[in-house]
């Protein structure tokens, strides 16, 4: 199993390797020096470890009996087990050994997706009655978001996108991978732990018009730091007077709050505002459905005509990526948002994981009181959602 | 003996930068803001703009409408028909005799064994199930392959063949930038789609000959040799698709003596082991003839097929290499490249596949009911070919449907004669020529043989 050896692969550029490759291939050059068996990737170093998942990792490896796991944003139950809903157990049992497992079309299930929109945007909103939205099956919310980067680097090249610092680490993966710049708006204050709202406003202000804001819609990660109505009201606004293009990434609806209508406050209030908008949307924590990859990204467009163009190019991004989406997990969430005793178990079920971390802040921040702690924990029990900073 | 450098330098930050290329896809069509901007109304009260203001200036009215997906289209245009006479053999999905879609007897029953486990729907891990990597590599290349032995071979789970080629595709374009993969002329539509939105250039070797309706072998590994040294060869392991035309084992040989004088990568789409010839061992032949040679290669499985699962989306990218440290390193970097596409792959289809494979009984049961596929498959090639044979008396050679391997049938009919089995036949194909024997039932042999006489014989 001889292979010659090539001395291209000592230099550095992949242009140079790639040259020298040729020209050795050619000369016959070989380097009888070193050992090993040649490979191509020889030069392809170990990824850095995923800062989140990477945790858990650690974590798994950890053998002490006090440890825990607060990194991975899933939630867990009061002895620490992961959970699923019992509106889940029941739609997986009505759907098992159903019959079709015939490829999705390529948007995924438009029932599944009419279901999120309504969720997502109140089903009463005037642009789900002008069939105004177009909107796709997605891989979660990581896919959801990088569908909206490449088609907006696909329809808008010259746009550039606006993340808040700090942000889900992965948003900055996503947007690079897509080969969109990207910037940061200021976000939070560490002197108050809470929301930087002059920074922000400076910051969205000086972007160039037109420009592409990523925004938490609720229970901001890693901050848990979330703007009030007034402030989503301004910002509304300011987006106007700048023409930026709102993309809301939800991925705690009903988890936030326990109230899904209120959770998806900031969207509707753009919505009213007549802005075009995009929504990220992810059933991974509202309905316990991490490992099954489900969600849907959502676009605002100007008429019904064009919302079909531009579902059109979403489904034309996901094709040459997977083809089509996972239909399991569209079966869960449809079975549960369609069915009206489900859904009210849903509602309960969120309500009463959402109740629970409020109540993890509470009684956290009450022992770091109790044991003496000099410092302010009042930033625990403002902060919403899954994550303390 | 073989030699390596041993230090190598780092792989860049530069990679991710680099613009992908959207070959042939339309740009924005979007004028500059200024030409396009909308002059604000002077309203008193800026939070409630006139919806019509809004809709002149929309920032995407520019978008065009895609075009409709060559085979996909296929099946909304059959659906559509309302005739009676209609077929659809269009997408490649297996249909039973009486032209139902069919889910496999071993995945009721292991997802009924999943339903009675009652297991968590945690995340899975970027690189996916453990239990189900582990199977894949061993179906492909048998569990006692030195390969896996000696832990030679990165294994990601996949959105099934599709995300997993694309995974393959966006490793090549950060690691190999400005490499050319070549693809079969004809290969499936998305294979050029994919290898586009992955910024990685691509050409055609020969392989269809429309005179023959065969393979052009000479004319394949003439473009093989033509190819600048270290090119990536795209191979499909087994059931061509979509002419069904395989090399034979001879020729597989010859194919792998190219490639390694030309320094190139093979890269296997696996999209039908066990579909095939209804064995899993005979239909890998191909990658494990070449990973025994101790090639690196790239390996994208597909369990759509075999077992069904098209929707669950269920695969894997296989990367083998010359060490277990290597492995290592691709299988990090894969997964850094899954991660900002969709942070880990879905859960339901991985852990069908390893309670099948995992359990003996299921296992049998699997390849018994693989058998039974390839099985009605052949059934329906030979009735096909009995028909022609019948009713064309031109003495025109149809054996080419018998020597074809797996769903497809490449029938060498040009476009408008594909059009004609549609328009007037309500025969749904795509326009290559493919038809997909998989949704072709024993009782309609007879009119498709109609058909195809028709439209070869009256239409130009």
């Amino acid at each position: 199993m001889a292979y010659r050896s090539r001395l291209a692969y000592l230099l550095s550029s992949p242009a140079c390797r790639l040259s020298a490759v040729k020209s050795a291939a050619v000369t016959g050059n070989v380097v009888p020096s070193c050992r090993r068996e040649f490979s191509w990737w020889s030069s392809v170093q170990p990824a850095p470890r995923d800062p989140i998942l990477g945790v858990t990792t650690a974590y798994l490896a950890n053998t002490r009996p006090s440890k825990i796991n607060v990194g991975v944003g899933a939630y867990r139950n009061d002895e620490g087990k992961p959970v699923v809903l019992e509106c889940v157990r029941e739609a997986e049992k009505r759907i098992g050994g159903r019959e079709l497992m015939e490829y999705l079309p390529m948007g995924g299930s438009a029932r599944f997706c009419e279901l999120a929109v309504g969720l997502a945007y109140g089903e009463d909103t005037q642009v789900l009655k002008d069939k105004r939205v177009a909107s796709i099956q997605a891989l979660s919310g990581t896919g959801a978001v990088r569908l909206f980067a490449e088609f907006m680097k696909r329809f808008q090249p010259e746009a550039e996108a606006y993340l808040p610092l700090p942000t889900w680490s992965n948003h900055h993966n996503v947007f690079r991978d897509a080969n969109v710049n990207q910037h940061t708006y200021r976000y939070y204050l560490a002197s108050t732990r809470g929301l930087d709202f002059e920074g922000l406003k400076e910051d969205l202000k000086s972007a160039p018009n037109r420009s592409v804001i990523l925004l938490h819609a609720c229970a901001h990660n890693p901050t848990g730091v979330d703007p009030t109505p007034e402030q989503w009201k301004e910002l509304s606004k300011l987006f106007k007077e700048k023409e930026h293009f709102p993309l809301f990434d939800m991925a705690y609806q009903g988890f936030a709050s326990g109230d899904t209508q209120r959770d998806n406050q900031a969207i509707r209030i753009f919505l009213e505002d007549g802005h075009q908008l995009a929504c990220a949307q992810s059933f991974a924590k509202s309905m316990g459905l991490y490992g099954q990859r489900i969600g849907c990204i959502s676009i605002v467009c100007a008429e019904a005509t064009e919302a079909a163009t531009v579902k059109s190019q979403l489904e034309y991004i996901a094709r040459p990526m997977y083809s089509s989406p996972p239909v399991h997990g569209s079966l869960l969430v449809t079975s549960i948002l369609t069915d009206s005793d489900l859904k009210q178990l849903w509602f309960k079920e969120v309500k009463e994981m959402a109740d629970r971390i409020i109540g993890m802040r509470v009684a956290l921040r009450k022992n770091l009181e109790e044991l003496g702690s000099k410092h302010s924990w009042e930033h625990i029990t403002q902060q919403i959602g899954m994550f303390c900073y | 003996m073989a030699a390596v450098p041993s230090s190598f330098a780092t792989i860049s930050q530069a990679a991710d930068s680099t613009t992908t290329k959207f070959c042939g896809l339309r740009k924005s069509l979007l004028p500059t803001s200024t030409g396009n901007c909308f002059a604000l109304p002077k309203i008193k009260d800026r939070s409630r703009l006139n919806m019509a203001v809004a809709t002149d200036a929309s920032r995407f009215h520019a978008v065009p409408m895609a075009p409709p997906d060559p085979i996909l289209g296929v099946s909304e245009a059959f659906r559509a028909d309302t005739s009676d006479l209609k077929l659809n053999l269009g997408v490649g999905a297996y249909r039973t005799e009486d032209l139902q879609p069919y889910v496999l007897n071993v995945v009721k029953k292991a997802e009924k064994l999943m339903l009675e486990k009652g297991e968590n729907k945690e995340y899975l891990p970027i690189e996916g199930l453990a239990a189900f990597n582990k199977a894949t590599a061993e179906l492909l290349l048998g569990a006692d392959n030195p390969v896996i032995k000696e832990g030679r071979i990165a294994t990601v789970q996949g959105l099934s063949g599709t995300g997993s080629l694309r995974l393959a595709a966006a490793f090549i374009q950060r690691y190999l930038p400005g490499v050319k993969v070549l693809i079969s002329s004809p290969t499936w539509g998305n294979h050029k789609n994919i290898l586009n939105d992955a910024g990685v250039p691509w050409s055609e070797y020969r392989y269809f000959d429309p005179k023959t309706v065969g393979l052009d072998f000479d004319g394949m590994l003439a473009d093989m040799k033509d190819a600048p040294n270290g090119s990536i060869i795209l191979l499909h392991g087994c059931a061509h698709n979509p002419t069904g035309i395989d090399p034979t084992t001879e020729q597989w040989d010859i194919i792998a003596d190219v490639i390694q004088e030309k320094e190139h990568i093979a890269f296997f789409d696996v999209a039908y082991q066990g579909f095939a010839s209804g064995s899993l061992d005979e239909d890998a032949n191909s990658v494990r003839r070449f990973a025994a040679r101790g090639m690196e290669l790239f390996v994208a499985q597909s369990y759509s097929k075999n077992l069904g699962l098209y929707a669950e989306r269920i695969g894997a990218t296989n990367v083998i290499t010359t060490s277990p440290e290597l492995a290592l390193r691709i299988k990090s970097q894969l997964k850094r490249l899954a991660r900002p596409m969709y942070s880990n792959p879905p859960v339901h289809g991985a852990r069908i596949v390893a309670n099948v494979v995992g359990d003996p009984a299921l296992f049998d049961e699997w390849r018994a009911e693989m058998q039974l596929m390839a099985g009605r498959i052949k059934q329906v090639r030979q009735k096909l070919y009995d028909e022609l044979v019948a009713k064309d008396k031109s003495g025109k050679d149809w054996s080419f449907i018998l020597k074809q391997i797996g769903m497809f049938s490449f029938t060498g009919l040009s476009q408008s004669q594909s059009e004609n089995m549609t328009n007037k036949w309500h025969v749904y194909m795509t326009k290559d020529g493919r038809i997909s024997l998989a949704g072709l039932s024993s009782a309609k042999c007879g009119y498709l043989a109609d058909a195809i006489i028709d439209s070869y014989y009256n239409v130009q």
